[in-house]
């Protein structure tokens, strides 16, 4: 399957430890800043509901959905335990002349 | 022109609950004030303070008041002892239960998950059916057929209101779902809820409970005494009360079928000693408009968020005043609820799907 990277934002953006909300072409993500400053990006809704994760808390590599409290690894996607069970899509990020960019399949 | 009050069919497998699903009720997208994005992660900040405090104040109560119970058995110095130690294990557990299954009372999530495991069998809540309910009362608050955590359906059943505040038949039902659980076995309406790999959780967390019941239930038979079971189990009966008192003014009198928390839920200003054994859940319109907020910063949401709000009722007898006449109205018509006044300041209620063919200002 082939991908192309999208620019998201500048990377000033998002703050550490935050997350914002990233809607293209139909679909909606979530993209991250790590305490590190690192970056990343799932899928945008809670695979429990259909929540925006960008409403949600960044602790450390957890984002925590903002309705039922449910957990995942936004670096992984792994979700946590209940009240989510399935885990999220995570995409490739890269850092480029001062933006962030994702590559979308 | 008289109108028919509308049948509430309560079942989660029942046809209103076909109809919330049908009608895009269920699942719906909910009103919640705005809250700029770093004022809301201040809010959401989690502690482990506060709660490490508050759960040495809780346990270490327990503890003094067990032993000194204890110690005067046989003596009426036991009783207020015991009275103290029924409402620390019988009510201060529900919200404890409530906060530590949110994730929320404390930063580090294995003492949420520890304090979870010790609220829930003090409650009798199975902590595995248990979150998946609270989770569903969150994604469809006073849902009918959809909400499984509905404390008064209407017509109100006001003889178990009155029982329950001495656990009479909440503790009933645990107990008939312990006994149930524990012989493997898990309710049609639980599956509507509870994903198919949590429930040999629910099965064995059951299993270690009734094995607990029935080790203190002999104790109790070879002592001769029945002081084991008031240090356990007879506590979620006889120290029911508070949290029955304080659980009813969340939403009862209010609207159902409704996606706007400021109509099926209330907000009471409480005394301190209410607050501490009810974490803060008196800020209940904005626990669940914003449900990753913890308990020891629902005071200053409430703050800044009250401009968007009906009223907070100003005592716990004021919520009385307010829900027991409208209880007594719905005997007669259940399509009746208290539509409270929203301030100048604020965003008017979000009523689509809702008739409000009684409402009363």
């Amino acid at each position: 399957m082939s991908s192309n990277w999208v620019e998201v934002c500048a990377a000033d953006d998002i703050d550490e430890e935050d997350v914002i909300r990233f809607d293209h072409d139909g679909r909606t993500f979530a993209v991250y800043r790590s305490p590190d400053d690192e970056y990343f990006a799932t899928d945008g809704l809670c695979t429990h509901e259909h929540i925006h994760l960008a409403d949600g808390l960044v602790m450390d590599d957890i984002i925590e959905c903002p309705k039922h409290n449910g957990r995942f690894n936004y670096k992984t996607g792994q979700a946590k335990g209940a009240p989510v069970c399935v885990n999220l899509r995570t995409y490739p990020v890269k850092v480029e002349a001062g933006s962030v960019f994702i590559a979308i399949s | 022109m008289t109108t028919v009050p509308t049948k509430r069919d309560y079942s989660l497998l029942g046809r209103d609950a076909q109809a919330a699903v049908a009608s895009g009720l269920a699942a719906a997208e909910w009103y919640h004030t705005e809250i700029p994005r770093k004022q809301m992660k201040e809010l959401m900040k989690r502690e482990d303070g506060p709660a490490i405090r508050d759960t040495a104040i809780w346990l270490g109560s327990m503890v003094l008041f067990g032993g000194l119970g204890i110690w005067f058995w046989g003596s009426w110095f036991a009783v207020p002892l015991f009275l103290a130690y029924g409402v620390l294990y019988g009510s201060a557990s529900d919200s404890r239960w409530h906060e530590c299954g949110h994730g929320t009372a404390f930063k580090t999530m294995w003492m949420n998950d520890a304090v979870y495991q010790i609220a829930c069998f003090m409650i009798m809540r199975n902590p595995v059916t248990w979150r998946w309910s609270h989770t569903r009362h969150h994604t469809d608050t006073v849902i009918v057929g959809r909400d499984p955590e509905i404390a008064v359906m209407r017509p109100p059943d006001l003889l178990r209101l009155v029982l329950n505040f001495f656990g009479i038949i909440d503790v009933w039902h645990a107990v008939i779902d312990v006994v149930r659980n524990a012989f493997g076995v898990i309710s049609a309406a639980e599956k509507t809820f509870i994903p198919e790999m949590e429930r040999p959780k629910a099965i064995l967390v059951a299993r270690i409970w009734l094995a607990i019941y029935v080790a203190a239930t002999g104790l109790s038979i070879y002592l001769g005494s029945i002081l084991p079971l008031m240090l356990i189990g007879l506590p979620r009966l006889y120290g029911a009360w508070h949290h029955v008192l304080t659980g009813l003014l969340q939403h009862g009198g209010l609207a159902d079928n409704v996606i706007d928390h400021r109509l099926n839920s209330r907000t009471v200003h409480m005394n301190p000693v209410s607050r501490f054994i009810y974490w803060n859940m008196n800020y209940h319109v904005e626990h669940h408009m914003f449900p990753m907020v913890p308990y020891h910063a629902l005071p200053k949401l409430h703050a800044m968020i009250r401009h968007d709000l009906p009223a907070a009722n100003p005592s716990i007898l004021d919520g009385y005043r307010e829900m027991i006449p409208a209880f007594i109205r719905q005997l007669r018509n259940e399509d009746y609820f208290l539509r409270r006044e929203l301030p100048p300041t604020a965003k008017p209620y979000r009523e689509e799907f809702h008739s409000e063919p009684v409402a009363a200002e």
